[in-house]
């Protein structure tokens, strides 16, 4: 469904993917590991075209990213940002509704506002919350209103760039049941991009490791533990120790 | 010899670097323009953007041209006195405050005000992902945030400076009949019988560049702030700065036009 081959990316002399080759089967939550710097935003944003690989393919359902109808293909996918990146502007239900509120399948405003109620109630938030703005919430309660909008309009795939950054423990338990809930409710591929350990074994049915630019490791969850490769198990139990050079 | 190579090599990348911005400016403003003439549109954001840069800058530039518009008579009436032209104040009052005090300084005091705010509020969404998240939701960020604030400036800033212009007017008034001695009737007379069509016409038309400036400056440099909070407060000074130097080259440039 999503296959990424030999995907380059610099920016400057500084080369972040260096030859990223992936594929997610449809249906797949696929996790993303490894150190801050290693492109694996980049590699989100290149699949999305917000930014431009400078050598590689990226095909989606085998349709290459960067060709075709541009609105179709962005109509498939659903994402939550890093820090939620919600609308300062606009109150909690109209940043839920905001791909409902436009462009071809467009709803009037009663039917958008409900079904961003029912969107919000579905990541756990009361509907007295659609009248807010962002700036009225808490970090966990963002979060939750950017879940509520990547799944708005029903994506295939949905996109969580380090869904439990910044958030208490038990918030993180949380977004993670509800990223997987939501995930397998709806029947959609994701990729998430994250750190956090007990993310990738909340959400992960495959963890792909990125190192230098390129995919170290790649394999199932179960088999995560064993996997016998240096830099996973390095990045696994925190070491300072191993192929990946820590800077102290 | 090698501070010789080195002083060249500095100035040619600094010039290699000016008509890079110079470029990627025209072909900012280009792309932006062609989205205020294509569907869809964003009424809504022009509206807020009309209020915003619009009427919330009525204050700032009411205050500047009243002031400016009193001390111009102080002024005139002063240098006139010295070859027995005092008569010429209301006259000169309203040629140059519709000619060129109204347009370049309600223009400078809007890219204060404006400016520096689209900057920080682009800049900002820039820093959030707000941008990006935009593009993911199928809109386009130069339609939605960058096309209905041109539109917006372009249109507001005449209208601004209509008003500025009047409340200019006003104020040498004031100053003519209450400290300088002038017959009221006689003050309002000798400025409508010397203002011409063709001064209100160029003061107005200036004054639309200059909005079209202010907000492309602002957006520019909003839209491609650096990272962090250090990036979004150079994105805020280059929009004042440069907006307020383009501001009065183009002012030149348009007197020079309407001579």
């Amino acid at each position: 469904m999503i296959d990424i081959k030999g995907v380059h990316k610099s920016f400057g002399a500084h080369h972040v993917l260096q030859g990223v080759n992936m594929k997610i089967a449809k249906g797949e939550s696929m996790v993303i590991i490894g150190g801050s710097g290693t492109g694996k935003s980049v590699l989100l944003k290149c699949i999305l075209g917000l930014e431009t690989p400078d050598a590689g393919s990226i095909l989606v359902y085998g349709q290459e990213a960067d060709q075709g109808d541009r609105d179709a293909f962005l109509a498939r996918f659903g994402m939550l940002f890093q820090g939620a990146a919600l609308f300062d502007s606009l109150p909690v239900w109209q940043n839920v509704a905001f791909r409902l509120l436009r462009g071809a399948g467009k709803l009037s405003k009663t039917d958008a506002r409900d079904l961003a109620v029912e969107k919000l109630r579905r990541v756990g938030l009361r509907a007295d919350v659609a009248d807010k703005f962002p700036a009225e919430l808490s970090g966990g309660m963002q979060k939750r209103v950017g879940l509520a909008r990547a799944i708005a309009a029903d994506p295939e795939i949905i996109f969580f760039d380090e869904p439990t950054t910044g958030l208490d423990p038990i918030m993180s338990g949380v977004i993670n049941e509800l990223i997987r809930e939501i995930v397998v409710e709806m029947g959609a591929t994701a990729m998430t991009i994250t750190h956090d350990m007990s993310s990738v074994r909340a959400i992960a049915d495959k963890v792909a490791m990125l190192h230098d630019g390129a995919v170290q490791w790649s394999g199932p969850i179960a088999k995560l533990e064993t996997s016998g490769n240096p830099y996973l198990d390095q990045f696994l139990h925190g070491r300072a120790e191993g192929p990946i050079e820590a800077v102290r | 010899m090698q501070l010789i190579e080195r002083s060249l090599g500095a100035i040619g990348a600094a010039t290699l670097g000016f008509c890079t911005t110079i470029g990627r400016v025209i072909l900012f403003a280009l792309r932006a323009t062609s989205h205020i003439f294509r569907p869809p549109f964003y009424g809504r954001e022009l509206a807020q953007q009309l209020m915003q840069i619009g009427y919330f800058s009525l204050p700032v530039v009411g205050l500047t041209a009243l002031f400016t518009g009193a001390a111009l008579a102080l002024q005139i009436y002063s240098g006139g006195a010295r070859f027995n032209a005092e008569a010429v104040v209301p006259s000169i009052v309203a040629i140059g405050m519709v000619r060129e005090l109204g347009p370049v300084l309600g223009g400078l005091m809007v890219a204060g005000r404006v400016a520096s705010s689209i900057a920080a509020e682009l800049g900002t969404m820039r820093v959030t992902e707000q941008i990006d998240a935009l593009t993911t939701l199928s809109t386009n960020p130069m339609k939605y945030l960058v096309a209905p604030r041109l539109a917006a400036a372009t249109l507001a800033m005449p209208v601004l400076v209509a008003v500025g212009d009047t409340i200019g007017i006003m104020g040498g008034y004031l100053v003519g009949t209450n400290r300088l001695g002038f017959n009221a009737s006689a003050y309002v007379q000798n400025t409508t019988d010397f203002l011409q069509f063709q001064d209100i016409a160029s003061g107005l038309a200036k004054a639309a560049v200059f909005g079209f400036i202010v907000a492309l400056m602002g957006c520019y440099h909003g839209y491609n702030s650096g990272r962090g909070a250090a990036g979004v407060g150079r994105a805020t000074i280059n929009a004042v700065v440069s907006a307020s130097v383009m501001i009065l080259a183009a002012n030149y440039i348009l007197t020079e036009a309407f001579f």
